[in-house]
């Protein structure tokens, strides 16, 4: 490798520095922007430079397939909805796992000696890349809808187990047998595809984005590992860093929901008793009743959850927040860490309808406050707000931070049905006595609340 | 490569990745996440090293199949990425 002209060298070396800065522009709001794109340079510098490698054959079909796979890709990127991203972060991200796999297994085809460690990294990653390229897949289809109910099979952690052996086992045996024979090469990739595939089934929507993002660190880390093989440093370094950032970040996340990731992975989200009874009723009000409640106070907290995200409600919130403003209403946003379908996704989303920073409110920050708020608005969020994760110890919930909306004065909750979040847990809140239920889709019921505040004066 | 350099820079890449994630606020999390996705789309140069030294048509195939993934991973990556992080600065000027 070492042989190779200094100007593809120079380019991978330029790519990899590119990344890492990039990166770290990402990491504060201000310089993010800018940072994305120097991180797009550092890709492309990386690509031209591969060109210039000498001896390069099959360059038509090289082309061919950058332009097929950049193509589709780009278009489908421009064209998806902001609610919509998270699963196609998880589909992009299976088809780089699916990369260094194929990665992996030209590379097996061609039986070339290698030394032990070689041969085992290069294994190691391509099992990870093709749990992650199958696993992504799912994980797409059931937050897309495609897959609409968690599939279970009975014994499902005894199969995943054994599942996992059988493909250590194909694993040990390509490293043990170096070169494989064609047979066991195949028997390894569906195994490990497989895997990816049955592990993932059983996973519920609701902690589907921990899982992308564990698979995000996999696919980084199969990518270092393949790097190592091909004797590319850029790949190493880019594939490492993504794994040890991906890693972190998948374990904040799983903290967000105090489910630890075992929990995730084997534990389906069930209670582990009947639960403690909920009493009270459900009372209903109208959106002129909540316009006036929210008009005649003087602070009030909107929780924005899932629901309004997929009602598009985000620019009437926006502009129902407006007007509450200029009445000389206080008006705060209170995001939990898990709110939309990864963290931070409500943001983005309150961004896209122009929000400003400074009234967006993590957990920690506004959690003491509902006590002086008149009103907290629950929009479309459910299992965020639920007090049994406070207190009922048999509710699959307990221990997740929630937002204390039930310690405002008034509670309105604007939700489609009756029926329990996504979760499955019924929410304690809705039943207790300053909550008030608004029937309705979030969007035309903000349009509502905003002509009766605009009747109001 | 040299398995103990090789060693030394997964060490430090780890590091950093680490490091670069340890301090960033909650709401960067889905730009970020995105935007490391994006990162790990550097695979396409080792699918390019492979399709280029295919000699069978298998290997030819696994390897189109491999760039085009790999391509598909950096592009798809990087547009809804630089979309997400659009919109933030959009509003700071707000």
């Amino acid at each position: 490798m070492m042989s190779l002209p200094i100007y593809v060298q120079g380019a991978w070396f330029a790519g990899a520095a590119l990344f890492i800065f990039g990166l770290k522009g990402m990491s504060s709001p201000a310089s993010a922007r800018k940072g994305i794109v120097i991180a797009g340079y550092g890709m492309l510098i990386a690509i031209a430079g591969t060109f210039l490698v000498p001896g390069l054959k099959n360059l038509a079909l090289m082309v061919a397939a950058l332009g097929l796979g950049g193509a589709a890709a780009w278009i489908s990127g421009q064209k998806v909805k902001m609610t919509d991203m998270p699963q196609m972060v998880a589909i992009y991200n299976g088809m780089g796992g699916g990369a260094a796999a194929a990665i992996a297994a030209i590379e097996f085809a061609k039986g070339d000696a290698h030394s032990t460690v070689t041969t085992i990294l290069a294994v190691v990653g391509a099992l990870i890349g093709a749990v992650s390229f199958t696993g992504s897949c799912v994980a797409w289809a059931k937050l897309q809808g495609v897959l609409k109910k968690a599939h279970r099979l009975p014994a499902q952690n005894v199969v995943n187990v054994l599942l996992a052996l059988v493909a250590i086992g194909f694993g040990a045996a390509m490293v043990v047998l170096a070169p494989a024979q064609p047979e066991l090469i195949y028997g390894f990739f569906i195994v490990a595809l497989v895997l990816g595939l049955i592990v993932t089934l059983p996973i519920g929507g609701a902690d589907m984005p921990v899982v992308i993002s564990l698979f995000n660190a996999f696919t980084g880390l199969a990518v270092g590992f393949e790097g190592y093989v091909l004797g590319n440093p850029a790949l190493i370094i880019a594939g490492i860093v993504v794994g040890a950032a991906g890693t972190l970040l998948t374990q904040l996340m799983a903290k967000a929901m105090n489910r630890p990731l075992s929990n995730i992975l084997f534990t389906p989200m069930v209670a582990s008793g009947p639960g403690e009874a909920i009493s009270g009723s459900m009372k209903e009000v109208g959106a002129l009743d909540a316009a006036a409640m929210m008009r005649y106070a003087s602070k009030v907290i909107i929780v924005p959850g899932y629901g309004m995200a997929v009602a598009h409600a985000q620019h009437k919130v926006w502009e129902m927040t407006s007007i509450l403003e200029e009445a000389g209403v206080e008006v705060k946003f209170a995001i939990h860490p898990v709110a939309g379908r990864m963290p931070g996704h409500m943001n983005v989303l309150l961004a896209e309808a122009g929000v400003p920073y400074d009234k967006i409110f993590d957990l920690e920050e506004i959690n003491g406050e509902f006590g002086q708020a008149d009103v907290a608005l629950v929009i479309g969020a459910n299992d965020v707000v639920n007090p049994s994760a406070r207190t009922d110890k048999a509710s699959p919930i307990y221990g997740m931070p929630i937002l204390d909306a039930d310690k405002a004065q008034n509670v309105i909750v604007i939700k489609r049905g009756k029926g329990t979040g996504y979760s499955g847990v019924e929410n304690a809140l809705f039943y207790t006595d300053n909550c008030r239920m608004l029937y309705g889709d979030a969007q035309p019921m903000a349009g509502e609340i905003i002509q009766h505040l605009k009747a109001m004066g | 490569m040299d398995g103990l350099l090789a060693l030394y820079i997964f060490m430090l890449a780890a590091f950093t990745g680490y490091e670069i994630i340890a301090k960033v606020p909650v709401i960067l999390h889905t730009p970020l996440m995105s935007g490391s996705n994006f990162v790990h789309g550097v695979v396409v140069v080792g699918a390019m090293l492979m399709l280029g030294t295919a000699e069978t048509v298998v290997q030819q195939a696994i390897g189109f199949f491999a760039v085009a993934l790999g391509a598909a991973n950096a592009a798809g990556g990087y547009v809804v990425t630089e979309r997400m992080l659009a919109m933030f600065k959009k509003k700071e000027g707000a």
